[in-house]
């Protein structure tokens, strides 16, 4: 079966500076994957060369067997990848529930329509409501994005990038900044709204990664140095070193 | 709806009661634009709300821009000017060749002309939003303009071309010679324009544009692409600008380049952005003022952009959401029944408001009287009493007013802000502000 994503020889740098080498990477259809690594390892740089943020100094990047290295990020989602930011990206003066529409209204087949009334799509009415119920945000609908507390605007991000249907889900530090308590809910919405999809994750807190994914890779100085099971991961030596080793000291 | 009801689906649920509403608005504002002359029948007043109908439809257009859109143009009555010219040049075409196009079709003709001039520069215009959009924006504005001068044949140079709206073929008998047709005529344009725009916020489209204002980066990853957005929108903006410039070819009877200059320009982001850009009726309330401003201010003072500049400098420091924006501050304290918590302060702070407003006034008049007029004669009227320019008295009765005003007006001021504090806080208890 085709793989989800798959990265090939993937370089980036920016001027003299590497940021990515070699980056090899194949994530299979349905799969939970956490991309895990010390900061400043290229965590951010993969998800942004893989939703088009960025383009790829060399190498190829393919998103169910089609090549999306060097399209724009609008074309990349409409081919069904979403991804979420690790600092809040949301519509700040709209409301939550516009901001949701707004995301659903692409993969509705509405477009830059004019000449539709956007309240009167039964459609992307129900499709936002459920998103809204989904993320628990349903009795903040009217609320300006901009006024919800952080754990909501998180959550508020999350909804937006499931929202169009894509997928192929990336999630960017989903828990970041959150309390414990507010990190199992998260987790658990996460769990929930990609069942059946593909989902992408980076992540530094390891009871999250080590919860949620299938396989894992890590990243470190913009080089795949192990890609495999939580198991597999745990006990590989060169992680140790690089990077679990650290934190069990 | 069924026993399927699920909380999802109240959520999506119409609130109810909305489109009547609506509807209501619309009904409300036909029925005034159609009294409005019966009750204030002088010429003066007739010409007045032409040019404040042009206004609002020229206002309106721009907020497609910046606050629908987020765009900040310095040029956009480029588009308002290349309306005027098509509405112009169509209009003497119609009368030499004597087709059957009557009068109220030709603002249209003006709105193709500017939708089409926003089609040929729009996609480069739009490529990016921000700083660069606004000085490429000021730079066609120039070229326009300049052009304008030059290309003599297209746009008559400096005397502009001029026509005559009663030579077109009548129809009802209406041969909008009289000024009272010719408001009418805008008045229509104006209820049409404004319900074309405020349709178009709820559209799809217009949901996006939003989006695009508030954060170009993310729309790119929920599948749209923010130039094609702002392209569209700028086309919309062209296009209702144009109507505007032919209703003013209309009623003026002449376009000139100074309907494409950059005072016109300047004109109408002050009228959006004093009426306040962030809610669809703010431009209008900007329009009214703006234009009732200029056509009042000019004859009572000679340094009525001094005035004007205050008025703007006082907006953009202390009330960035224009007057629309003061007005809906009110709303939550208004649902929460405890507006009457605030009306007292108002009430004390008007007088010495006003006191410290005549003593700038005062002193803005008299130093102009002094140094710039001074032929005109030493007395400068306010509020009906004389005060002699060059009298020591004068200036003593600005100073106090300024001073003391101020200073008295000040502590009004913090009892406002104490008072507005109050009401807030009660407000967001009963959860009517977040």
């Amino acid at each position: 079966m085709t793989p989800a994503i798959e990265v090939r020889a993937v370089e980036k740098h920016f001027g003299n500076v590497s940021i990515i080498q070699d980056l090899n990477l194949s994530i299979a259809q349905g799969e939970r994957h956490a991309i895990i690594g010390p900061n400043g390892a290229g965590k951010s740089t993969t998800f942004n060369l893989i939703s088009g943020y960025l383009s790829p100094s060399s190498g190829e990047i393919r998103l169910n067997g089609d090549v999306i290295s060097g399209l724009r990020p609008f074309e990349i989602n409409r081919r069904g990848l979403s991804r979420s930011f690790q600092v809040t990206n949301v519509f700040a003066r709209m409301t939550v529930w516009e901001n949701v529409r707004c995301a659903v209204l692409w993969a509705t087949g509405h477009r830059y329509a004019f000449w539709k009334n956007v309240d009167d799509l039964p459609e992307v009415r129900r499709r936002t409501a459920e998103i809204l119920e989904d993320i628990h945000l349903s009795h903040r609908r009217d609320v300006p994005a901009g006024l919800l507390t952080y754990a909501e605007q998180r959550e508020l991000e999350i909804g937006i990038t499931i929202a169009g249907g894509a997928n192929v889900i990336m999630l960017d530090e989903p828990t970041a900044g959150m309390s414990h308590a507010e990190t199992e809910r998260a987790v658990a919405l996460i769990r929930r709204l990609t069942e059946g999809r593909t989902l992408v994750i980076v992540e530094h807190d390891m009871s999250v990664v080590f919860g949620l994914a299938d396989r894992i890779s890590v990243l470190v100085y913009g080089h795949i140095i192990a890609s495999g099971t939580p198991e597999e991961i745990r006990a590989n030596p060169k992680v140790k070193e690089a990077y679990l080793g650290e934190e069990a000291h | 709806m069924t026993s399927t009801v699920t909380s999802a689906s109240d959520v999506a649920a119409k609130p109810s009661g909305q489109n009547l509403r609506f509807y209501g608005l619309w009904v409300v504002a036909a029925i005034a634009l159609v009294v409005l002359p019966l009750i204030f029948s002088s010429g003066g007043s007739l010409t007045s709300f032409s040019l404040i109908g042009i206004a609002i439809i020229f206002a309106l257009s721009y907020n497609i821009l910046l606050g629908e859109t987020g765009l900040l143009s310095f040029g956009h009555a480029v588009h308002y000017g290349l309306g005027g010219f098509a509405a112009v040049h169509m209009m003497n075409a119609v009368t030499s060749h004597g087709w059957p196009i009557p009068l109220p079709v030709i603002p249209l003709v003006g709105g193709i002309g500017g939708l089409g001039l926003a089609l040929l520069i729009g996609w480069v215009m739009t490529r990016r939003a921000g700083t660069v959009f606004a000085m490429i924006s000021l730079g066609i504005g120039e070229l326009v303009a300049s052009s304008s001068l030059i290309l003599r044949s297209v746009f008559g140079g400096e005397s502009g071309i001029s026509t005559d709206r009663t030579a077109l073929p009548h129809i009802f008998g209406w041969t909008f010679g009289p000024q009272i047709q010719v408001y009418y005529l805008i008045a229509f344009w104006v209820l049409v324009s404004a319900m074309a725009m405020y349709a178009l916020t709820r559209t799809p489209l217009g949901r996006i544009c939003n989006a695009v204002r508030d954060n170009p980066g993310r729309v790119e990853f929920i599948g749209y692409d923010p130039h094609v957005v702002r392209y569209l929108a700028y086309c919309f903006a062209g296009f209702f600008a144009g109507i505007a410039g032919g209703l003013a070819a209309i009623n003026f009877e002449i376009a000139n380049s100074a309907y494409l200059g950059a005072v016109q320009s300047g004109m109408v982001l002050f009228a959006t952005f004093i009426g306040g850009a962030s809610y669809f009726f703010g431009p209008i309330l900007g329009a009214i003022l703006v234009t009732y401003l200029q056509l009042g201010l000019t004859s009572v003072t000679s340094v009525w952009q001094l005035y004007f500049g205050i008025i703007f400098i006082g907006i953009v420091m202390f009330a960035p959401g224009g007057i629309a924006g003061l007005l809906m501050m009110h709303r939550p304290l208004i649902r929460a029944r405890t507006l009457g918590l605030v009306i007292p302060s108002y009430l004390v702070a008007t007088l010495p408001t006003l006191a410290l407003a005549c003593g700038v006034i005062l002193s803005i008049e008299t130093v102009a009287r002094y140094t710039v007029t001074g032929g005109e004669g030493n007395i400068v009227k306010l509020l009906g009493i004389p005060f002699n320019t060059t009298a020591p008295t004068t200036w003593g009765i600005a100073a106090v007013l300024v001073v003391g005003g101020f200073i008295v007006a000040r502590i009004t001021w913090r009892r406002i802000a104490e008072a507005w504090d109050r009401a807030a806080s009660i407000a967001r208890d009963r959860g009517y502000l977040a």
